[in-house]
């Protein structure tokens, strides 16, 4: 019974490991193959140059964990950038006064896609694919060209580097675990989080147990805007510029660090540290190609989607045995 | 109900069609054109061919058309496919890759065999996405993205990165060519509508679509194969994409695994949803699918004659998705329906007409 009971729960366990193997597999025979791989700093290397991505995947968790899915995310991390740029460099806002109005624009623009959704009972993807059109549209009214950033406190934000030892990591790379720490201890440990699986197994029951479903949805997409916003401003400290083709495809990273996370697509089911595993993947991926030289850059999208071809065959796989 | 309606008046009927509004709004598009364009509705004959920009129109909205009218059978069966612009990029690559490594690019068995590459190559790529979603049972919106994602950079791969130039007379012909003074792409794309016309609503063909889409468990209990019409779908939809594609790359002589078909899934999804064709399946109009192509074209068209920066369309494009989805909501209807029948219930006991429901087992 118990041995039963541990088998169903390794079970939804599986992704997850496949995941864990897979990482400790690629950076193992990257470190065999390649000089130089196998250092600290290769591996804080992935959390600088993903730091922005983590963050959206962070978002993109909590809106897969409910069923839903939120295509705006590249848009939005864009229009970020192109937002920022614009006040700081066009009309010389503060910094300290953009980024909390950026964020906050984010985080209302995920509401309302929130609320459309749960009030007129409209496909999120369809409705998130409007807000991708609007964000990106909004970025090209403010400017089609590049606008670049050369305001102090945001180069400084660019170049500061946090020493570790012999090692660094960048500010952008702290916020984003700042983040998935937040992300994990809401999901996890509060009743928030509980709704958000709960809504994810199944919304009809969640609405006969007297779960606020709306207050939820609208929740997670509120949530899923921040983060993006705040992975636009990461992205801004990263790139110095904003740019209305910024993030072109991070919604599909995204998902796809979600999914290889071990996050089942029909919500319900998925860990908050799986994504980061995901982030991590999906870098390393990156990383060993750049370190191969002779690959182009295209093969990253081909194995991108081999993977997700992979984990989403699995997760079928063990979703029917389940059943 | 409708019939009675239509006896009642004609004019009701014309309104109440799927295809009125549509109209309507390319209607209001073209005229718009008019104010900046005086001659926009000129058509002339020059040198053998037709020319003006309702021909132009036509002419670069053929590969969209395609596009969107496999798009419109997938969403039909209550799927969707994200895939079609990755397809696009494929078959443009593999035709040109084809055309310029053969040693007689303008012969005519060369582009017979590089159209029959490419569109074999979309047969297989349309087999897997059917297979993911009706066997293995994915949700349609990410079986088809994993072809999205990777098909980009298998189009590089085939391109090697670069952009394919290839010269070659009959090619040319599939996207830029004219024949019979129309270019030969509205000809191929009207040839495709008209017999997947024929194909769906003088066989049953449609109503098993419609039906697969309305409820797919009940349409399997009545005896429908509904796993195989379903894949069927995805296979037509990425033979659809691949014909656009060889007319994209054949109007520029040229394959960018980069940029070719890009975002075309959106416009094609959009084109769907403004001919009436609702995204939850269950019911499909070929018809609203060409005239939502031909908005959006036309739009594109305007854009870029009066002068906006183009890239601002995406803000229309927005407005347009969330305000056409509001009005196919059962909830939103609802909630519309209620406010005027509290508003005419004051004035007229009897007037309130409910709001049918015309979808199939939604």
């Amino acid at each position: 019974m118990n041995a039963h009971a541990l088998l169903t729960r390794l079970r939804g366990q599986v992704p997850l490991l496949v995941t864990a193997v897979l990482l400790v597999s690629m950076f193992s025979v990257g470190s065999v193959q390649y000089d130089g791989f196998f250092s600290g700093q290769v591996v804080l290397n992935l959390l600088i140059d993903n730091a922005f991505l983590l963050v959206v995947a962070v978002g993109m968790t909590f809106v897969v964990l409910t069923g839903g899915i939120d295509l705006s995310v590249g848009a939005v991390v864009a229009l970020s950038t192109m937002v920022s740029a614009w006040l700081v460099e066009q009309h010389g806002w503060p910094p300290l006064l953009v980024i909390p109005l950026v964020l906050l624009m984010g985080t209302a623009g995920g509401w309302l896609m929130g609320w459309i959704i749960h009030v007129f009972e409209i496909q999120p993807f369809i409705v998130t694919l409007a807000g991708m059109f609007l964000a990106r549209g909004l970025c090209y009214t403010i400017s089609v060209e590049s606008i670049s950033i050369t305001d102090p406190q945001y180069t400084a934000m660019a170049q500061t580097r946090i020493p570790l030892g012999d090692l660094f990591v960048s500010p952008s790379a702290l916020i984003a675990l700042l983040v998935v720490a937040a992300g994990f201890v809401v999901l996890h440990y509060t009743r928030l989080g509980r709704n958000v699986y709960a809504l994810g197994g199944s919304e009809q029951s969640a609405l006969l147990m007297g779960l606020p479903v709306q207050r939820t949805k609208t929740t997670v997409y509120a949530i899923s805007g921040f983060c993006s916003a705040l992975g636009g401003v990461l992205l801004t400290f990263y790139m110095l510029s904003g740019y209305g083709l910024h993030a072109v495809g991070l919604e599909l990273d995204a998902i796809a660090a979600v999914v290889i996370g071990g996050t089942l697509l029909t919500g319900g089911s998925g860990y908050l540290l799986g994504t980061l595993l995901g982030v991590l993947v999906l870098g390393l991926i990156q990383t060993v190609i750049s370190f191969q030289g002779t690959l182009s850059s295209w093969w990253t999208r081909i194995v991108i989607g081999a993977l997700l071809f992979v984990f989403i065959v699995l997760q079928r796989l063990i979703t029917a045995r389940r059943r | 109900m409708m019939s009675t309606a239509a006896a009642a008046s004609p004019v009701k009927a014309v309104t109440r069609s799927r295809l009125f509004w549509p109209a309507v709004v390319l209607a209001v598009l073209l005229a718009a054109n008019l104010a900046f364009t005086p001659d926009f509705f000129a058509v002339r004959l020059q040198g053998g061919h037709l020319y003006g920009s309702l021909i132009d129109i036509l002419h670069f909205g053929a590969p969209l058309i395609l596009v969107s009218l496999g798009m419109t059978l997938v969403i039909a069966t209550g799927g969707i496919d994200l895939s079609v612009g990755s397809t696009v990029a494929i078959s443009g690559a593999l035709a040109c890759l084809h055309i310029s490594e053969s040693t007689d690019p303008g012969s005519l068995a060369t582009v017979l065999t590089a159209a029959g590459i490419a569109l074999g190559t979309a047969l297989l790529l349309g087999a897997v996405n059917g297979l993911l979603v009706a066997k293995v049972g994915v949700q349609p919106i990410i079986a088809t993205l994993i072809l999205m994602v990777a098909g980009r950079g298998v189009a590089q791969l085939i391109t090697d990165g670069q952009i394919i130039t290839v010269t070659s007379d009959p090619y040319k012909l599939i996207g830029g060519g004219y024949w019979l003074t129309m270019p030969f792409a509205i000809l191929l794309s009207a040839l495709v509508v008209l017999a997947t016309v024929l194909l769906t609503r003088s066989t049953a063909l449609g109503l098993l679509l419609e039906s697969v889409g309305g409820n797919p468990v009940a349409s399997r209990l009545v005896g429908i194969r509904a796993m195989r019409l379903v894949a069927l779908v995805y296979v037509f939809s990425a033979l659809c994409a691949a014909l656009a594609g060889l007319m994209v790359s054949s109007n520029v002589s040229a394959a960018d695994g980069n940029n070719a078909g890009l975002w075309i899934e959106l416009d094609a999804i959009l084109a769907v949803v403004l001919g009436g064709t609702s995204l939850n399946g269950g019911r499909f109009s070929i018809g609203g699918t060409v005239l939502g192509a031909l908005i959006i074209q036309t739009l594109s068209t305007t854009v870029y004659t009066i002068g906006i920066p183009p890239e601002t369309t995406l803000v229309f494009k927005a407005f347009v998705v969330i305000v056409v989805c509001l009005i196919q909501s059962p909830a939103f209807r609802a909630k519309l329906a209620a406010r005027g029948a509290r508003a005419r219930r004051t004035a007229r006991p009897h007037a309130a007409a409910p709001t049918t429901n015309r979808e199939v087992g939604a």
